[in-house]
């Protein structure tokens, strides 16, 4: 598979402010990635780098094998970007932010772009400064999408977005990605990246903790556990034990190592019950990222 | 030519307003003369005997009973003030505008090199105070012709080109300010307008404070010192020229490399 995105060592400090160290991501061609992270985690600083808006401290970015510092402006004729906050030009009508969009392209994007206004039920009339913020995601999407690029990297693309735009949103993702189309997607909505991302990174205090298909990181070895009977967990499992919770006389935690160990430290106690399940999604994912 | 166009068309509306306004206090400037003629003797001794200030405002120079005097003393500085204010604000904003309104993150994700959008910026920066100084040129000429005097295009056309390159001068300056700048504001660009035209009054006024005409566009372009040279300081806007250069490459090697947040 061809690797559409790739950073070594992707650093970004701002003085002595953290942005991201030493980002290794690795985006093959045809893939639904997803990106996540916390607030303030470096998904926006990572993404920056790649489009070129920031120059990296150290390391490097390629996109398509060029490498995003020096050839900026050839990467980014086969890239579709839509951030997070969408702003445009004040004064323009939606269907002028587009062809202008269409015209830095020089592309003849218009039998694209009305039938993606279409699709999105975008009025074209409408100025910018009278759009709320779903409808000016909207606009981003048409101007990330018509000139139908080879790699498209959206950052927190649905937010604002109501559920019937989402599902066209998602189905038009499914429709460029069965053309060949790679996606970077920057997303909080854990069931979307479920759903629709192949692999998926997390990323923490500006470095990428893991790494995976979305089906290995959702099967991690964590594990949620529910005891009764004590008051507090054993030294042992202090280290191992995150999101410990306490209601009545249960313990909930989530336990991160293996069973057999759990099991024999669990047996030393004076438990009245036990349980040990797969965690939900969003469970794991907060264990990731805290 | 995307940006240039996209910026000509986004400031349409603030060159009419500018445009309008010199040209508008430029004609009822010019609409006093007449009055000003009847009283040309007594109020010329008068405004030619006020010491330093005849001098920072080059009454000395001249006789203000006659048109071209009055109009190089009394519409001079209008035509000078309000050209630097348009020229700063417009250099001032170019870049800045976007990074402030935060539609850089749309603009330079498209593929368009940052050399080429600071090129198309100047540009427009240039087009639009070419077209400034053009109306207020042929406005001034009309307001002669309507007060009843001979349209002196010579003189006319000297003061306009030095205020054009002061303009250019200006906003080139500050669009290479605002490259350096994470958030440039209109009131800076105002404010190295005012700079270089308070820099000028005093250089006019003090003996030892010439070298500020070495630092100050307005030092080429007072009309006053056009029109009684009949010339323009080719060696000050040569000066000037230098500055507008420099200004240039400070904005494209600036820029080029800026991180965009």
């Amino acid at each position: 598979m061809r690797t559409v995105i790739q950073t070594e060592n992707l650093t970004k400090t701002y003085g002595k402010a953290r942005g991201i160290t030493g980002v290794n991501l690795s985006v093959g061609s045809g893939e639904i990635y997803g990106f996540m992270g916390p607030n303030g985690a470096g998904k926006s600083t990572t993404i920056r780098s790649l489009l070129g808006l920031i120059q990296p401290t150290a390391g490097n970015a390629y996109i398509f094998g060029k490498e995003c510092a020096k050839e900026k402006t050839r990467i980014l004729e086969k890239v579709g970007y839509m951030p997070s906050e969408t702003v445009f030009y004040k004064g323009m009508k939606v269907k002028e932010v587009i062809a202008l969009s269409a015209k830095l392209r020089r592309k003849d994007c218009r039998i694209q772009a009305a039938e993606l206004c279409e699709r999105l039920r975008l009025d074209v009339e409408k100025k910018v400064e009278q759009l709320s913020l779903g409808n000016r995601k909207k606009v981003a999407i048409v101007c990330a999408m018509q000139h139908e690029p080879g790699l498209y990297i959206f950052d927190e693309p649905t937010s604002g977005l109501d559920p019937l735009i989402q599902k066209e949103f998602f189905d038009l993702i499914l429709e460029r990605n069965k053309q060949g189309a790679t996606f970077f997607l920057s997303s909080h909505v854990l069931s979307e990246v479920k759903k629709y991302c192949t692999r998926a990174a997390i990323i923490r205090e500006g470095k990428v903790i893991a790494e995976d298909s979305v089906e290995n990181l959702i099967q991690s070895n964590a594990r949620k556990v529910t005891v009764s009977g004590i008051k507090v967990l054993p030294q042992e499992l202090q280290e191992s034990a995150k999101e410990v919770k306490k209601y009545g006389d249960q313990i909930h935690f989530l336990y991160q190592g293996e069973t057999g160990r759990l099991l024999r430290i669990l047996q030393t106690q004076p438990l009245t019950d036990i349980l040990i399940e797969e965690p939900e999604m969003e469970e794991i994912f907060l264990h990731y990222y805290q | 030519m995307t940006i240039y166009c996209h910026e000509i068309k986004q400031n349409q509306k603030n060159l009419w307003i500018w445009t309008g306004a010199v040209c508008a206090m430029t004609i009822i400037c010019m609409m006093l003369y007449p009055q000003m003629r009847e009283q040309a003797d007594s109020v010329s001794q008068m405004f030619s005997q006020m010491g330093g200030f005849s001098s920072a405002f080059g009454m000395d120079q001249l006789n203000i009973g006659d048109a071209l005097g009055f109009f190089a003393i009394e519409c001079g500085n209008v035509l000078a003030i309000g050209g630097v204010m348009f020229a700063a604000l417009l250099g001032i904003g170019m870049l800045a505008k976007e990074e402030n309104l935060h539609t850089a993150e749309f603009l330079l994700t498209h593929p368009i090199s940052r050399i080429r959008v600071i090129a198309e910026k100047l540009a427009a920066i240039y087009t639009l105070l070419f077209v400034f100084y053009l109306a207020n040129f042929v406005t001034t000429g009309i307001s002669f012709a309507a007060v009843g005097e001979t349209i002196p295009w010579k003189e006319l056309f000297l003061v306009h080109l030095a205020n054009l390159i002061l303009g250019l001068e200006v906003s080139s300056i500050c669009f290479a300010i605002s490259a350096f700048l994470k958030s440039a504001s209109a009131g800076a660009g105002i404010g190295i307008g005012m700079l270089f035209y308070f820099l000028n009054l005093y250089g006019n006024i003090a003996d030892e404070a010439e070298w500020v005409k070495y630092i100050t566009p307005f030092s080429y372009a007072d009309a006053t010192g056009i029109v009684s040279e009949g010339a323009l300081d080719e060696k000050m806007i040569l000066v000037g020229m230098v500055y507008l250069i420099v200004g240039i490459f400070l904005a494209f090697f600036r820029y080029a490399r800026k991180d965009i947040s």
